[in-house]
């Protein structure tokens, strides 16, 4: 089992993805954007940053990067796609989930931890969870989520939104802080469950989130 | 010797341009002397750059080399991108301080946002990745347009820097007073980590070797910046925003991942690095080929440039970001050229190290420039007059006495304070948890970074008062340092080390002359006691809008050292029924203070006491308590005094306190320092007590109500702690929204 950590240029988080991944025993490295190839790989993981600089809206540039087609393929195959902050904005700017990041209700960039509400604890993502409420850090200035009603609609209907906001803290629709397509392989979320594994800085809230993961890929190998 | 453009050597002595870049009549009259002829515009161009304060330190230097600086730990002290010690295991820290005073009031986004980019530089040029960035900011008072404009500016461009690059903004602090109105401070310090093995210096050394550009091209941004930061401002000319650079973030993200990939792989035909920031690529180049006592040759058509028609003085002189001047090995210039291009970045050899001390400049086939490098990088120091100021003759020796009729009114009015309130709706704007090490959060009295893979962490603050050195400039230095030592301490960790960033008004004024003397002197006096030597910082002078200068302001950057993570204290009270005792005597210590500006609106008076002694022994204390785990959370006692460390104990642990002292309730106001406020658990009382005798007395207990009370020999104070939070939580956003 191996998992590829993608390094977009201005990626910033990946180190911490890949780290987190590692503490829990999860085989993973570090690859370029520049790859064009994910078959060695059975999970995906697009981590936060600022992919080549988010000058415009965030995610646009990096959708066209080699290894997008890659990644699409590894949805398309089943496999695990994971993509936090910056890593959600790209998986909706290629489509991968629907709806778009837009600049927060209040503009500026945040970093403070957030409550969020368990929504669908039966995911690849959650199913390690045993309370209905987590705290994990946010840090984002397009974290604000937007679908239309139709979309927003079958994310409720289908269980797809997988975390929620107990506390609004960006203006996102429904409340909405991570959802899943509907095959529940590809996810995204704005929060950093990354930064939430180690007692040292804090906060362990995270370890759940990797914990499902890793009996995902197991049972799925 | 020509260049191409039409200004005759003749032209420039007699328009005498060189006055408005800042040259004297007799500092060019030794240019014309030692060269025995002429300086081109070029030349003179170049010495006006090298010659500024901002690059020659020429008048604060016969101050700064008393600075002590080593000890050790000490592997590189000042005069290199930034200085670095040695923290075991291989391992060291780099640390520097960098101001961005002038831009920031110009143009605070790209002001604040340039000096993140190019502090970082100077940590990622020694081989050390960056892994922290503090924020020592100084602002007018909330109550104007203009400054909330400055504020906002500036917190949106250190966020929008240093989010974007990756390295957390961890902490630093942020003061008001009217004096900054019209001259903000904006110093950004960060701190790096390296293995020993990979240090870099900013040398050129080699005949032969190649120098090599990496980054950004040039462009005419910033162009003699350095000059722009040597004068003062005033207010009918201070739009002159051409002297302010734009920041790249993303670029800055790729030029730093792929040095400190070069420095990794490719350490052996690397002979230096210096990145090219105030004066640009003049001052990395001349000072490259000085330090290694050779001289440089460079082919200024090489340079990558974004504009076009740009003349050898706008090319030398730009301050264009993102740039990096490496100096390779003659014949493995392709490697390095490789890597860059790789990381789609430009990379071009533009010179090369000759063994002539010249420091020579081609541009069309012409040589436009040659001189002495050691001339050109040696400004002629200025021995400056320093008289102590008049004020401080006439300061009066009583303290100030608060006005504690209402008490409870007078503890709300201080919270909601803009220098006492929390600081926190404006740090949340900057990523204080990307590379996932942070251990403590802004907020506490020091940020704790752990080093992954070990059981370290690196505590690192910024401080100082600059109204105690207003009224005594050396022990208000003392205490600035001794409040950085505190917060460290307070974190469990020992302190090992102080950049500064010395923010004065104009050295021309030999009153304010006399303050930056004094300031240091201060500064040295405690460092060399807590054995925390200065191996790094930054001077930046002519603080003055209209002839009203600054506070003297020295802020002290300081590293420690825990050695074992887990031992770490964080100011919240934890349970409650935990004991709380005070650690240091309570004195009447009322004039500079918060206190003393909310009543009477001014500081006035002469400083009180700093007892360098009990200082010394407090922090000891602490840390020997800590050590032993016996400390539930741990507090120093600065700005608002006792009242303000208990109310910022229970905000940060969600609980109350019940507090009783002997003491009037004005005391409860005083800012005597070397003081700490610690809780300690039941189980641990005795030992405690044991330890610490009759240095620490209890006043209290942690409680879990929402009302915290005080009762001292006159008045009971009883407060809701949801009242009382809320107003120290929220005052700065009302200020700013109003």
């Amino acid at each position: 089992m191996k998992a590829a950590v993608i390094r977009f240029p201005g990626s910033n988080c990946d180190f911490d993805m890949l780290y987190a991944l590692q503490d829990f025993g999860i085989d993973a490295e570090i690859l370029s954007a520049d790859n064009n190839d994910l078959n060695d790989f059975d999970a995906v993981f697009l981590p936060g940053g600022f992919a080549y600089g988010d000058y415009l809206r965030t995610g646009a540039i990096a959708k066209f990067s080699p290894i997008m087609a890659a990644v699409i393929q590894a949805a398309n195959d089943g496999k695990l796609v994971v993509g936090v902050c910056n890593g959600f904005q790209i998986l909706t700017e290629a489509g991968l989930l629907p709806g778009q990041l837009q600049v927060n209700k209040v503009p500026g960039f945040i970093c403070e931890d957030v409550e969020l509400l368990i929504e669908n604890p039966n995911t690849a993502f959650t199913n390690a969870y045993e309370t209905e409420s987590i705290m994990i850090p946010i840090a984002h200035g397009e974290g604000n989520y937007y679908a239309d009603d139709a979309t927003l609609a079958q994310l409720e209907d289908n269980h797809q939104i997988v975390f929620r906001y107990a506390q609004n803290p960006n203006g996102s629709a429904h409340d909405i802080a991570g959802i899943m397509n509907e095959r529940g392989n590809v996810f995204g979320m704005m929060p950093h469950p990354e930064r939430a594994v180690d007692a040292v800085t804090g906060n362990v809230d995270g370890q759940p989130f990797f914990k499902s993961i890793l009996s995902e890929i197991i049972a799925g190998d | 010797m020509h260049s191409d453009n039409e200004i005759t050597p003749e032209m420039v002595r007699d328009s005498k341009i060189y006055q408005q870049w800042g040259l004297t009549d007799t500092e060019y009259q030794l240019i014309v002397d030692t060269l025995d002829r002429l300086p081109n515009y070029t030349e003179t161009g170049i010495f006006s750059g090298m010659w500024s304060e901002h690059v020659s330190y020429k008048k604060s230097k016969p101050i700064l080399r008393h600075f002590w600086s080593t000890n050790e730990r000490v592997l590189q002290g000042p005069g290199e991108g930034a200085g670095i010690l040695d923290i075991g295991d291989n391992q060291a820290v780099v640390f520097k301080a960098e101001s961005h005073n002038h831009p920031s009031f110009v143009e605070p986004y790209e002001g604040a946002a340039t000096g993140v980019g190019g502090i970082l530089r100077d940590i990622f040029s020694m081989g050390a990745q960056p892994i922290a960035v503090l924020d020592s900011l100084r602002f007018g008072e909330l109550d104007n347009a203009h400054t909330h404009h400055i504020v906002d500016g500036v917190i949106a461009g250190i966020a929008g820097y240093g989010n974007a690059i990756g390295i957390p903004t961890v902490g630093g602090e942020i003061g008001f007073d009217p004096v900054y109105a019209g001259n903000p401070l904006v110093n950004v310090m960060a701190v790096g980590l390296m293995d020993q093995k990979g240090m870099q210096v900013g040398q050129a050394k080699g005949v032969g070797n190649s120098i090599i550009y990496v980054g950004a091209k040039t462009g005419r941004d910033g162009i003699n910046g350095a000059s722009f930061a040597s004068a003062e401002f005033s207010t009918e000319h201070e739009s002159d925003r051409s002297a302010v650079q734009v920041g790249d973030p993303f670029l800055e993200k790729l030029v730093m991942d792929a040095t400190l990939q070069a420095v990794r792989d490719h350490s052996d035909i690397i002979v230096g690095i210096q990145d090219m920031g105030a004066a640009g690529l003049l001052s990395s180049s001349s000072e490259m080929a000085s330090k290694a006592g050779m001289g440089i040759d460079l082919d200024l058509n090489q340079v990558p440039q974004r504009e076009t028609a740009m003349t050898p003085y706008e090319l030398m002189l730009s301050e264009s970001q993102e740039r990096m001047l490496f100096v390779v090995k003659k014949g493995e210039e392709q490697v390095i050229l490789d890597l860059f291009k790789k990381a789609n970045l430009d990379a071009v050899i533009i010179g090369r190290v000759t063994d002539d001390g010249r420091y020579r400049l081609r541009f069309n086939d012409q040589v436009v420039a040659d001189v002495p490098v050691d001339f050109l990088t040696h400004a002629p120091k200025q021995d400056l007059p320093m008289v102590a100021p008049q004020r401080l003759a006439i300061l009066k020796a009583d303290q100030f006495v608060p006005d504690v009729t209402d008490l409870k009114q007078t503890v709300l009015d201080l919270v909601g304070q803009p220098t006492i309130a929390s600081k926190s709706d404006l740090f949340r704007h900057f990523d204080s948890q990307v590379r996932a090490d942070t251990v403590i959060k802004p907020g506490g009295d020091a940020t704790l970074v752990r080093i992954r893979g070990t059981k370290k962490a690196l505590a690192m603050t910024t401080d100082v008062n600059a109204r105690y050195l207003y009224l005594n400039p050396k022990v208000g230095a003392k205490m600035a340092v001794a409040e950085a030592a505190r917060n460290i301490v307070a974190t469990g960790a020992t302190p090992i080390g102080i950049t500064d960033g010395l923010n004065f008004g104009s050295p021309d004024n030999p009153e304010v002359y006399y303050e930056l003397a004094q300031a240091v002197d201060g500064i040295n006096e405690l460092a060399k006691q807590l054995n925390t030597p200065i191996i790094s910082g930054n001077v930046s002078l002519y603080n003055e809008t209209d002839g009203q200068a600054i506070y003297p302001t020295p802020m002290i950057g300081m590293v420690g050292l825990l050695t074992d993570v887990s031992k770490a204290t964080r100011i919240g009270f934890q349970n409650a029924g935990d004991s709380i005792y005070i650690i240091g005597e309570t004195s009447a210590s009322f004039n500079g203070t918060e206190i003393q500006k909310m009543q009477t609106g001014t500081i006035d008076g002469q400083l009180f006491e700093f007892n360098d002694h009990d200082e010394i022994t407090n922090q000891k204390l602490v840390l020997a308590a800590i050590e032993q785990s016996l400390l539930a959370s741990v507090h120093d006692l600065s700005e608002g005094g006792l009242i303000v460390g208990l109310l910022e104990s229970a905000f940060a642990g969600h609980l109350s306190f019940n507090v009783v002292t002997d003491m009037t309730s004005e005391f409860l106001f005083a800012e005597t320092p070397s003081r700490f406020i610690v809780s300690v658990a039941p189980q641990n009382r005795d030992a405690f007590e044991k330890l610490v005798g009759e240095s620490a007395q209890k006043i209290g207990e942690v409680s879990d109500e929402d009302q915290m009370t005080i009762q001292s020999s006159d008045q009971l104070l009883q407060l809701s702690r949801q009242e009382t939070q809320t107003i120290y939580q929220e005052s700065i956003s009302w200020r700013l929204k109003a």
